[in-house]
């Protein structure tokens, strides 16, 4: 018998199935931010339950957290509402001894980048977090999921998540990509093929030469946006590239534990003549610099492309949103932000991409404010030790502390009435930056590259 | 005509109108609440009250609309809501079932429901329950004479203080589940045994994913 990787992670922790047909599955870990645990501990609380297992919960604050002056500590949200929730979070995981990585730890930052750099994010394990991006830890052969509240509670009390069995779906990037065409631009071009509703029903894995020979920081931008693809989970194959990423983590397991877990690891890869519900196959090669020019991650094309004609009511109405006619090339869109960051793209390969290209220059005088936001306080550190930060403030980009900030501006960090941006993060939905703004999703590469001309540039041409 | 597998015995309040939303249930400026509580006082908010709201107000100080069913005086002590087609329409968000329940209703009413608002329900113990325009005019016309409401789940049945006004459907898992109060963790958690020793199996096999965190780092 031949299972695939999304079959056997499902194997390994199914528990059983309730009455009602749907499934237990055990859960290993489960990540907590600030926003959608708070009535979940609450709900724990009222029913006199506490949660199953303390040492499988991991928090952090990331959506609220100002990426400005952090010396404030908590004192430095001034929403108040907003603060409530990261004091919330603070209390519940103090009452119930859950270990977090809060406002003042250095480790902080986005949940997502957190878990893998930390080596809290192991192959094979089941991972869930009341996010949907929660996808992106599936670049380290995890089943990751994103959930609701009513599910974060559930987690809590039972270490387990009732769920339905996914259909099978891989994709194939094969041949090899070109210079200065990155794993957002591999994103982008899958969810462009399939649509955002493509996987629906399906747990996506990612494979091909392409993705082989990937780095892991890559699988994961690749990975995070599974979910914009409608896919509850993506996944990548378990092979060198994944053991020497994990080795020496913090919480990656040492000595004759580390032998006995790379031992079991190997197994995880689709079997041989695993069978796929469905197969997409994409030729690496032929994939551009991809830009958004709509309010749906489908709604994208390549970098030298033209506006389309709308075919129907969404695509029109998407059009008078972003203020862009059919027609009118990419790269005469005159860009007013830059946003660099998410939990898609501010890993440090990130943040070194977009430096390589701005070193030595200087962003357009058009464009009103360039934002860089690591994902983690250890990113950061990193890319202080390389002296990225110098390069990217020398360009005139400025230089934040780490946080979710214009991914959904729900901190001060926010486009302004009909600002156009270039930003690396994962939603074009209307507002999501801030009321009236206009966002294309993007390549840090090809971000850095559009600060410096002020409009869209094919980032190939600026690095030949 | 009290029954021994009564559900639930109250006085109804009609809310006569098609797609009652989310937004309409709970406005969204108090979706940032932090609780799962305390949304009753905003239930319904901007019919309500004759100003707009906002999370942390102390509503006694709001001008109420007293043209609004739930604030009329025979309706204030109302636990079933009655409603028309398509109710909870709108986001998947449980903060509208967490505002009704809050509120104190026990029993919801209608045509039809939303599909999402009504698996929310049951996520939260509210019942919700659909019945054909027909009966839910009988039922209006008890709510207006103040008459008891008594729901018999167990037989899936209304009666009235003196007659029987209508049988219902309900999945008969559902109906277990409201009936022994398990709500969905209760009922995963009726598997306790069984996750534990899958647990036990787990460590066993992949002891690294439960080092104590804290030691860590
Ligand atoms: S960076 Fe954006 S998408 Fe990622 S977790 Fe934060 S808000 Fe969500």
């Amino acid at each position: 018998m031949s299972y695939t990787l999304y079959d056997k992670l499902w194997n390994l922790h199914e528990v059983t199935q309730r009455a009602d047909n749907t499934y237990l599955l055990y859960i290993d870990r489960h990540l907590i931010h600030e926003v959608t645990s708070p009535q979940a501990f609450e709900g724990l609380k009222l029913a006199g339950r506490s949660p199953w297992r303390i040492s499988a919960n991991i928090a952090t604050p990331d959506h609220n957290v100002p990426t400005t002056d952090r010396s404030k500590g908590l004192e430095g949200i001034y929403d108040e509402v907003a603060k409530l929730q990261v004091v919330t979070l603070d209390d519940n995981c103090k009452e119930h001894d859950i270990l977090q990585f809060d406002i003042h730890d250095r480790r902080q930052g986005i949940v997502h980048v957190v878990g893998p750099e930390q080596g809290l994010t192991l192959p094979g394990m089941t991972i869930v977090c009341g996010d949907s991006h929660t996808s992106t830890h599936g670049a380290l052969a995890t089943l990751s999921m994103g959930i609701g509240t009513s599910e974060v509670e559930h987690v809590l009390a039972t270490q387990c998540l009732k769920t339905s069995k996914l259909k099978n779906m891989r994709v194939t990037i094969s041949g090899e990509l070109q210079d200065g065409v990155t794993p957002k631009d591999v994103t982008l071009a899958v969810i462009g093929q399939i649509g955002t509703a493509g996987g629906t029903g399906y747990a996506i894995e990612y494979s091909g030469s392409v993705i082989e020979n990937m780095s892991i920081e890559g699988r994961m931008t690749v990975c995070n946006m599974a979910i914009e693809a409608g896919a509850r989970a993506g996944l990548v194959a378990y092979d060198k590239t994944t053991e020497d990423y994990i080795r020496n983590r913090p919480f990656a397991p040492k000595g004759e534990k580390w032998l006995e877990a790379i031992n079991q690891w190997k197994d995880l890869i689709s079997d041989k003549g695993s069978y796929f519900d469905k197969e997409i196959i994409i030729d690496g090669s032929s994939i551009a610099p991809q830009v958004t020019w709509g309010t749906s991650p489908e709604m994208v094309i390549d970098i030298d492309g033209s506006i389309p004609e709308p075919t129907s009511d969404s695509m029109k109405h998407a059009l008078d949103y972003m203020n862009l006619e059919s027609g009118k090339r990419i790269k005469d869109i005159r860009l007013d932000q830059i946003f660099i960051g998410s939990c898609t793209n501010s890993r440090i390969e990130d943040l070194r991409e977009a430096a390589k290209i701005l070193e030595g220059k200087k962003i357009s005088s058009t464009i009103k404010r360039a934002i860089v936001v690591p994902g983690s306080g250890l990113v950061s550190k990193q890319a202080i030790e390389e002296g990225l930060d110098e390069i990217f403030i020398q360009s005139g980009f400025e230089w934040r502390a780490p946080g979710c900030s214009m991914c959904l501006a729900m901190n001060p960090d926010q486009l302004g009435d009909g600002e156009h941006c270039a930003s690396t993060s994962n939603r074009n939905f209307e507002g999501r930056q801030g009321y009236g703004g206009r966002t294309h999703l993007v390549s840090p590469a090809t971000a850095a590259a559009s600060a410096i001309q002020g409009s869209f540039v094919d980032v190939r041409d600026f690095i030949s | 005509m009290k029954n021994t597998s009564t559900f639930h015995a109250g006085q109804a309040v009609p809310l006569e109108r098609d797609n009652i939303d989310t937004d309409q249930i709970i406005p969204k400026q108090f979706l940032k609440s932090i609780k799962k509580s305390g949304f009753g006082q905003n239930l319904f908010d901007a019919w309500r009250y004759e100003d707009e709201g906002f999370p942390g107000q102390d509503v006694s100080l709001r001008k109420v609309n007293k043209e609004f069913i739930l604030n009329q005086d025979k309706f204030l002590d109302s636990d079933i809501l009655i409603s028309k087609k398509n109710f909870g329409c709108g986001s998947s968000r449980e903060h509208a079932v967490w505002s009704l329940l809050d509120y104190g209703f026990k029993v919801v009413i209608a045509e039809s429901f939303a599909d999402i608002f009504y698996n929310n329900c049951f996520n939260n113990g509210l019942l919700p329950i659909v019945l054909d325009s027909k009966e839910i005019d009988q039922l209006l016309d008890l709510a207006d004479q103040r008459q008891q409401i008594e729901i018999d789940l167990e037989n899936q049945i209304i009666f009235s203080v003196d007659s029987e006004i209508a049988h219902f459907d309900i999945d008969p898992f559902r109906k277990k589940c409201i009936l022994e109060g398990l709500d969905e963790i209760g009922l995963s958690l009726t598997h306790s045994e069984q996750i534990k020793e899958f647990e036990k199996n787990r460590i066993l096999d992949s002891p690294w994913i439960f080092i104590d965190e804290k030691e860590n780092g």
